[in-house]
């Protein structure tokens, strides 16, 4: 199981009271763990990345293991702690300044 | 005894502010989706209790909510806003072609008939329609077709925030479009036409009356008469008597003829109302004084409203989406400030009230009376 942590707006538009844990097809990656986020819960979809291109939105970020992995190619796997589901997958949203 | 509710979208949550017809004592209800910005809610008139949410974030995009029980519960509906075809490509700030972009939807209109059938307008201008309760989206593209490449967005964005269904005709449709114009379709949104003649923006276009470019910040109609029509333009009050075919300016005596929202009474055809803004640059009343202004005459003569709203040192906007009536006998008008405060009058706009002085920057105002 992949534990994801969704930023709190997400959570409360899907419904969820704390992190989520989902089955996810290997390779694990950031684009099968979107796949089955937004197969589970249809109403995140637009909200992480785009409809069309699913590209990550500009003020998303996803973070893993003290990494910032925002940049790296949707197909690349994660690592070993998140697919063990030692540590979650974080999305979250960018710092807005001001 | 009918209620009346006013719906408020706000940068921050929805809000459903509910009164008896006396309209004294109001009960406030939200923020709903506390955190979004909410650029429109409305109601539908085939079914009250059906409303209609564009809840948007720079992080998380567009969703549309909807509620079947009068706001009490929603449910996140398609947020799927995909351009017919190949997108194209309109001006950019530079001067160059720009593709279309969709960024969020500004306005949200419901038919008169089926509460299922819903347009949406967007940024980046274009018009969507749903006939099975929002849960997909279909763009009607021909409107794109009209100098399309000619749109150029203005600083506030190149969006489409003003829908209007003819109520005799509902292949009848009219738009506007900041920076673009207003537009007409007598085909339900297959085909579309500028309805621009006669606007003259000399400060903004180098043509001044030029067939698109002009910013239209609101029309308004009254049911009653389906042909007149009324505009806040950037600058300049206008009116249309021939559905759009010609515009004449009836600006009249107003302190200023900027502004953004514009409304007609519930019952008086030739009562219509607007918001004087000291200039497009200057986003606050003349005089810091908030005052509405009224002309019984369809424009030209305007009176002040002023009674109840602050006189001094008031550096508020009211936003295109944010003026509205009510069709109770005594005409309730309301408004939204960016501010944060909600006033409403019940005597057609004599003696002003604050509903609500200290929400978030509002965007829309809406309003039903319910049996």
């Amino acid at each position: 199981m992949i534990r994801i942590v969704l930023p709190a707006h997400l959570r409360t538009l899907a419904k969820l009271n704390g992190d989520l844990e989902l089955e996810v097809k290997e390779p694990v990656t950031q684009g099968s763990i979107l796949d089955a986020l937004e197969a589970a819960y249809p109403m995140l979809r637009g909200t992480i990345r785009d409809y069309g291109t699913l590209e990550r939105r500009p003020f998303i970020r996803f973070f893993a293991c003290g990494q910032d992995l925002s940049y790296d190619p949707p197909d690349t796997p994660l690592p070993d702690a998140v697919t063990e589901g030692k540590e979650p997958f974080r999305i979250v949203g960018a710092m807005a300044g001001g | 005894m009918s209620k009346v509710r006013v719906l408020v979208g706000t940068r921050k949550g929805a809000f459903i502010l509910t009164s008896d017809e006396k309209r004294e004592d109001w009960k406030i209800d939200g923020p709903h989706f506390g955190g979004w910005e909410i650029y429109h809610a409305t109601g539908t008139p085939a079914d009250p209790d059906r409303l209609y949410v564009s809840q948007s974030t720079g992080w998380f995009g567009q969703l549309i909510q909807r509620s079947n029980d009068g706001g009490k519960t929603w449910e996140a509906m398609g947020n799927e806003f995909a351009y017919d075809g190949v997108p194209g490509t309109h001006k950019w700030y530079d001067g160059t072609q720009h593709p279309w972009e969709f960024k969020r939807v500004w306005h949200l209109e419901p038919s008169r008939t089926d509460p299922d059938t819903l347009y949406a307008g967007v940024e980046d201008a274009a018009l969507f329609r749903t006939s099975d309760g929002a849960k997909t989206w279909q763009e009607l593209p021909g409107l794109r077709n009209v100098k399309g490449d000619l749109w150029q967005p203005g600083a506030g964005g190149m969006c489409l925030h003003n829908i209007i269904i003819s109520p005799d005709d509902p292949n009848r449709m009219y738009v506007a479009i900041s920076a673009a114009g207003a537009f007409r379709t007598d085909d339900a949104g297959k085909t579309w036409r500028p309805a621009t003649h006669g606007l003259k923006s000399s400060g903004e276009l180098p043509d001044a009356e030029a067939e698109v470019g002009h910013c239209v910040h609101s029309i308004a109609m009254h049911p009653s008469r389906p042909e007149v029509l009324f505009m806040q333009k950037h600058w300049d009050v206008m009116r249309s008597d021939d559905c759009g075919d010609s515009w004449h300016e009836v600006s009249g005596n107003l302190p200023s003829d900027f502004g953004f929202p514009i409304a007609v009474h519930a019952h008086e055809p030739e009562t219509i109302y607007v918001v004087p803004i000291k200039s497009d640059s200057e986003h606050y009343p003349p005089d810091s004084k908030l005052r509405v202004y009224r002309s019984r005459s369809g424009g030209n003569e305007w009176e002040a409203l002023t009674k109840g709203l602050p006189q001094s040192d008031c550096y508020v906007n009211v936003l295109r989406n944010a003026l509205a009536v009510d069709t109770l006998d005594s005409c309730g008008i309301y408004f939204g400030t960016t501010g944060g405060q909600v006033y409403g009058s019940t005597d057609s706009g004599d003696q002003w009230s604050p509903i609500v002085r200290d929400l978030p920057a509002v965007l829309s105002v809406e309003v039903q009376v319910l049996p």
